[in-house]
């Protein structure tokens, strides 16, 4: 957006001006207030699919239990996945990404910040459509993986739900995602070169791309359940002609690089957290961000590993057993090299240090079991139990979700200009460590004791309860966790803005060079990038004796901003983002109830594109 | 904090420890134990994993272990105020540790290749059958010439939720998905979808897969002892999958001759007292009832074959331990014929399984114990 032309064109599409205020949050095209509009709404959804887990893990915690009928059970395990996978930790890596990269690249704001705004809106109004569906006759009930026929012949309307909502949230995807990849592309501030980017950025990159090509076969794959549900086509009915397994290859080579999206970014968040409370740079650099871009690479030819048991032969299942245990290799680099910097180092255990090391931690497990899940023979025995179950919430959970608190307490101070609670935070941590391990630990004795995924009940034959039970506690032990980060938050905002210094973790990146939290503009003058690591070596240096020592403040030839940021261009804010969002959830129940809802939605979105395009570039 | 930290690690550590020989030790409490194999396919299964197993224990205690250490040396301590050694990085660390890890891999890889190879092999001689999932419950057909009923169109052997086998003999199993059109109480229809077949001690999974793409799924395998092994359905297939469970009863060779010539014999013709009224309402041979037979089969002249509903020829034989997914037991457990339960069942299926494809024909009390009386004499 460097070189608009300025308009001065008024009537109709005169552009809001407002950059505070409740209403200005629905018109902001500013990447760190729909950054916290990601976080905000994700973490709600991140409630909601919890509230979800309680009511599975309280349906197992005895045998023959009748809190829910099957029905039930199979809508809020669906639920579950969908909202944790698609409606949290997507969107709040969003969150992440938004609200940093162009702040860690030196930027003033995204490529496209119409567009950014965009993505928010249709992801908002995506996920809102998709839980509507419990309010309309039940949603989706089979499965976030909809293994076809079963989701092709399943009645009601959940799945139909299932495949729009996905549709539009995918939409949501990968808008943002082009928008990210030029934006790291295109705006990194001048000497910031590809390898001085922090690797949150470059983690960042990865899966930018990971979604820009990942996210076209789902697409397709949800085109054609959604018409053979509702419209009588046959891509996967045999009964009819179709292919049930083309339906999983094509949600399997989306859905693969989808984990990698998953987990990605809370790499990208350990890779900055790590460094910066060991007091040292990351070790290995190059070899984590390589490592980084190979699992991007190899997480697209390991897609059939979840298909052993389907039955495409003994020389699929062996070239996809080695392509898994391949890609074991470069998350081992990763995590040695996250050793390798807490090696030598000194060590400080705030709370996003002890977050970013447990998720290490417990993310090792994950990669292990899902070793022996490489071991085709005897996944035959582990797949489709809770073993798959316990290895898939280490590695989601305990990497991901771990990775996100620490960035949560690492940046919080960043974006609210407020500290998080440094004692509750460990509190919450040492309870989260400890409810998480008791809530999937057991469930590799589960999965092992022959205890299978998705069955809404077991009999107390089968001599699990105990296991069952005590994965249960531990559920609720998590949720307890959560309460108190909630409270921590509440107290915290509730209080007035008081940081003492705006580099309150004496960090590394270009991010911690503005104010807390930053102005509109990010920074008043753009940041020229000498090194990686460029804030920590604007702040110490060698002295003559070699030792390292810190720079008195001022003198290091690049003052810290004092500009007020007068003059600077931003991009003013735009409703047309939320018009055109509102036209898909039309669509989509036009799509379920009526033809002339069709119209409308399509009316708004043409409607919203011709305000957007036609919109001054410049606010009068 | 990190003593702390130190402490919980191990008795995290020591308690996984414990957990998994507690698996292995009341290995007989758990009828779907993975790791309590029953025959070849299943050890060999269990045994792959032993190394894998070992090196990620190995790895677990070193990386877990590692990053303890590390905590605990490395703490900052008060009064500090010198930053560490800026150390960057080490090629030959990372070329290290990029390698070793490729080459055990490597090494637990060729054995786990050459057992998926034998494994897929369809041994010439095995006992063929085929296994049929429905919307919830399992058909087995025994497709084996000396395998035929003597009557009607000697049409194979076929039981439903229990299958029987030879105990010590190679079974290769043919999986059919096979939904047959039956509709519940709102219409909602049996589908051809997507199932797994399982038994833990026995043999891993394979999906049974409706259309072409699954034609050549198969299981080959044999249980070591006579004895009842359980299973279930572990492909998510719709509303009951969690009740779509199943038995092999493995039966030694003279129990094994006498099941056969048992259920090559027709049912029986003329039962006595309640199970005649029973029986004249299964077929409707009185001008009253007939829901019955319009999906069930009762082997007498014509065919006995799963068609949209289960067999019911030898109902209550011994070996047919449960009905309806093996999710109701048909014997008490002292032996007498599980009345309560099937009553419950014609009564109203949908209520003690939701969504069941048998409807509720809404029957007076009485002819539902007549009915009841009739699967009995079954045997």
């Amino acid at each position: 957006m460097a070189s608009v032309t300025v308009s001065t064109q008024k009537g109709i599409l005169r552009r809001p001006m407002a950059t505070t205020g409740f209403w200005s949050w629905f018109t902001t095209v500013d990447h760190k207030k729909i950054g916290i509009l990601y976080g905000v709404s994700s973490f709600a959804f991140f409630l909601i699919g919890g509230g979800e887990a309680l009511l599975i893990r309280s349906q197992l915690a005895k045998p023959g239990n009748t809190l829910l009928n099957a029905d039930q059970y199979n809508q809020i395990f669906t639920m579950h996945a969908l909202t944790m996978i698609f409606l949290f930790v997507m969107p709040m890596s969003a969150a992440f990404f938004n609200y940093l990269i162009p702040l860690m690249i030196g930027a003033r704001d995204v490529a496209f910040p119409r567009l950014n705004a965009l993505s928010f809106w249709v992801f908002l109004l995506g996920a809102l459509f998709l839980n509507s569906s419990w309010f309309l006759g039940g949603a989706p009930d089979g499965g976030w993986f909809a293994y076809a026929p079963n989701s092709v012949v399943d009645p009601g309307n959940g799945m139909t739900f299932y495949a729009i909502g996905l549709l539009i949230t995918g939409i949501a995807s990968t808008v943002g995602a082009i928008n990210l990849a030029i934006t790291v592309i295109n705006m990194r501030a001048p000497g910031m070169s590809m390898f001085r980017m922090p690797v949150f950025v470059w983690m960042g990159l990865v899966v930018q791309f990971l979604l820009a090509f990942s996210l076209p076969i789902i697409t397709v794959a949800l085109f054609q359940l959604l018409f053979d549900r509702r419209w009588g086509t046959a891509f996967f009915d045999p009964t009819r002609g179709g292919e049930p397994i083309l339906w999983q290859h094509m949600f399997w080579l989306f859905g693969h690089p989808e984990v990698y999206i998953l987990i990605l970014p809370a790499f990208g968040i350990i890779s900055e957290i790590l460094p910066v409370f060991a007091r040292k740079p990351l070790f290995g650099y190059q070899f984590v961000v390589f490592s980084g871009i190979a699992i991007g690479f190899i997480g697209f030819g390991v897609w059939a590993h979840h298909m052993y048991a389907a039955g495409l032969g003994p020389v699929a299942n062996t070239a996809f057993g080695i392509s898994t245990a391949i890609i074991a290799i470069p998350t081992g680099v990763k995590i040695f090299n996250w050793m390798g910097t807490l090696y030598g180092g000194d060590l400080h255990f705030a709370s996003p240090m002890l977050f970013a090391i447990g998720a290490v931690a417990m993310f090792v497990i994950g990669g292990l079991s899902g070793v022996t899940h490489s071991i085709v023979p005897s996944d035959y025995q582990q797949t489709d139990t809770y073993y798959i179950v316990a290895h898939l919430h280490y590695v989601l959970f305990g990497g991901a979700v771990f990775g996100i608190f620490g960035g949560m307490y690492y940046w919080w101070p960043k974006v609210f200009g407020r500290m998080l609670n440094e004692a509750w935070g460990k509190v919450q941590f040492w309870i989260l460590l400890i409810g998480f391990n008791l809530a999937f630990a057991p469930m590799h004795i589960l999965g092992l004791g022959g205890m299978i995924r998705r069955e809404y009940t077991y009999p107390a034959s089968l001599g699990l309860t105990v296991w069952n039970q005590v994965s249960s506690v531990g559920a609720f032990t998590i949720a307890l966790s959560v309460l108190l980060f909630i409270i921590n938050v509440v107290r915290t905002q509730a209080k007035k803005r008081a940081l003492e210094t705006d580099d309150p973790w004496d960090a590394r990146t270009l991010e911690w060079t503005t104010p807390c939290p930053p102005p509109a503009y990010n920074f008043a003058e753009v940041p020229t990038v000498h090194s990686l690591d460029e804030f920590w070596h604007r702040k110490y240096a060698e002295d003559e004796t070699g030792r390292l020592v810190r720079v008195p403040a001022g003198a290091s030839g690049e003052a810290h901003p004092t500009a007020d940021g007068h003059g600077i261009h931003l991009p003013s804010p735009s409703f047309w983002p939320l018009v055109i969002s509102l036209g898909f959830p039309l669509l989509g129940y036009g799509v379920l109830y009526s033809w002339w809802l069709i119209g409308a939605g399509a009316v708004v979105i043409v409607v919203g594109l011709i305000g957007f395009v036609l919109e001054p570039s410049v606010a009068e | 904090m990190m003593r702390g930290k130190a402490r919980r690690n191990l008795l995290w550590l020591g308690g996984a420890l414990v957990l998994a020989s507690a698996l292995a030790a009341c290995g007989k409490d758990l009828p779907q134990n993975t790791f309590d194999p029953a025959g070849p396919t299943a050890q060999s299964e269990k045994d792959i994993l032993f190394w894998p197993l070992v090196i990620a224990g190995l790895v677990f205690v070193l990386v877990e272990g590692g990053i303890v250490f590390l905590a605990v040396k490395f703490r900052h301590r008060p009064g500090r105020d010198q930053l560490p050694t800026q150390l960057h990085g080490n090629t030959r660390l990372e070329i290290g540790w990029t390698i070793a890890p490729a080459v055990l891999l490597a090494v637990v890889f060729v054995p786990a290749v050459s057992l998926i190879w034998q494994l897929a092999e369809r041994p010439p001689n095995a006992m063929q059958i085929e296994v049929r999932g429905y919307q919830w419950w399992w058909g087995f057909e025994y497709l084996d010439q000396d395998m035929q009923v003597s009557y009607g169109d000697h049409a194979p052997i076929t039981t439903a939720d229990v299958l029987v086998i030879p105990a010590d003999v190679t079974i290769d199993l043919s999986l059919v998905s096979a939904g047959g059109g039956a509709h519940d109480d709102e219409g909602n229809s049996d589908h051809e979808v997507i199932h797994s077949f399982w038994a833990p001690r026995l043999f891993g999974k394979q999906d049974v897969v409706p259309g072409k793409s699954g034609l050549d799924n198969h299981i080959v395998f044999s249980a070591d002892e006579p004895g009842t092994y359980y299973g279930q359905c572990a492909e998510f297939c719709g509303l009951q999958h969690g009740m779509m469970k199943f038995r092999i009863v493995a039966l030694s060779p003279t129990d094994w001759q006498a099941w056969v010539l048992h259920h090559k014999e027709p049912a029986a013709k003329s039962p006595t007292g309640s199970a005649a009224q029973g029986m004249d309402l299964f077929f409707g041979t009185n001008g009253e009832g007939g829901q019955c037979i319009a999906c069930h089969e009762v082997g007498m002249e014509g065919a006995s074959v799963n068609t949209i509903a289960p067999n019911l020829t030898h109902f209550a034989d011994r070996s047919h331990q449960c009905f309806a997914g093996c999710d109701f037991e048909v014997f008490n457990p002292d032996g007498s014929c599980n009345q309560q339960a099937i009553e419950a069942w014609i009564r109203d299926p949908s209520a003690v399984k939701l969504g069941a494809k048998m409807p509720d024909y809404g029957l007076p009390d009485d002819q539902i114990t007549a009915l009841t009386d009739y699967l009995c004499s079954l045997n």
